[in-house]
């Protein structure tokens, strides 16, 4: 379990919402803060590995366990 | 890096029509695009004040219908009395189910996430919409002002 900074639950929530969510959190993180995000989109794998790259915030981690997508995006 | 541009001319004006506008500008501004959405004609109907959006079943043959319906119910019973009204409820209560954002909701991410909404002033004339039926924050233009952005951006679409 990694260590993260602030929480974002967007599990239920179907494209763009996890993305949108992430992005209007993230904005109040400070640089170098981590996020973690809880989805159960099936499509957010794609969708926050193109975020990150695009934003160049970085993904630390994704993974998938029971049946919900975690992710850990650092703040760039 | 110069931040990259997305345009959009939105001339449709139904429930369906009304989310790709919508869903597009908001992932393009979360992913740091600068977004300018041109509603023309019913693409109006996406910036009033209350949104009265449909769908028809009519004419639609591409529409998914629940229970098998596609094989089997007769077209003209799309023309029927309240079977538009009783196919947008069912299309809004599929999306709310499945944690699909309305597109009140989707219209207000785009407008917190600075996309520039603009009514072409041509066609607000046209059917005389009245401003204060649109929402406030909007700006009113013609195609050769939108031009302008439309012609520098990476991304231009017509939907």
């Amino acid at each position: 379990m990694t260590e993260f900074n602030q929480k974002l639950d967007a599990t239920g929530l179907n494209c763009p919402l996890p993305i949108l969510k992430a992005k209007k959190q993230l904005n109040s993180l400070t640089s170098g803060e981590i996020l973690y995000i809880v989805a159960t989109d099936s499509g957010s794998a794609k969708d926050f590995d193109a975020f990150c790259k695009q934003t160049g915030h970085a993904l630390l981690d994704s993974n998938e366990a029971d049946g919900k997508y975690h992710f850990y995006i650092q703040k760039a | 890096m110069p931040n990259k541009k997305m345009a959009i001319i939105a001339t449709k004006g139904t429930l369906d029509w009304a989310y790709p506008p919508f869903i597009l500008a908001s992932t393009a501004a979360a992913l740091g695009y600068e977004v300018q959405i041109f509603c023309t004609f019913y693409g109006l109907q996406l910036l009033k004040k209350k949104l009265k959006l449909s769908v028809s079943p009519l004419g639609n043959p591409g529409m998914p219908m629940p229970m098998g319906m596609d094989k089997w119910f007769p077209i003209i019973g799309t023309a029927l009395p309240g079977m538009q009204m009783i196919m947008t409820a069912m299309m809004k209560a599929k999306m709310k189910k499945k944690g699909i954002a309305s597109v009140e909701e989707l219209r207000s991410i785009c407008i917190e996430a600075d996309v520039k909404l603009i009514a072409c002033q041509m066609t607000v004339d046209l059917f005389d919409f009245k401003n204060s039926d649109l929402l406030d924050d909007i700006d009113y233009a013609g195609a050769a002002t939108f031009l302008e952005f439309a012609g520098d951006t990476d991304i231009n679409l017509y939907i």
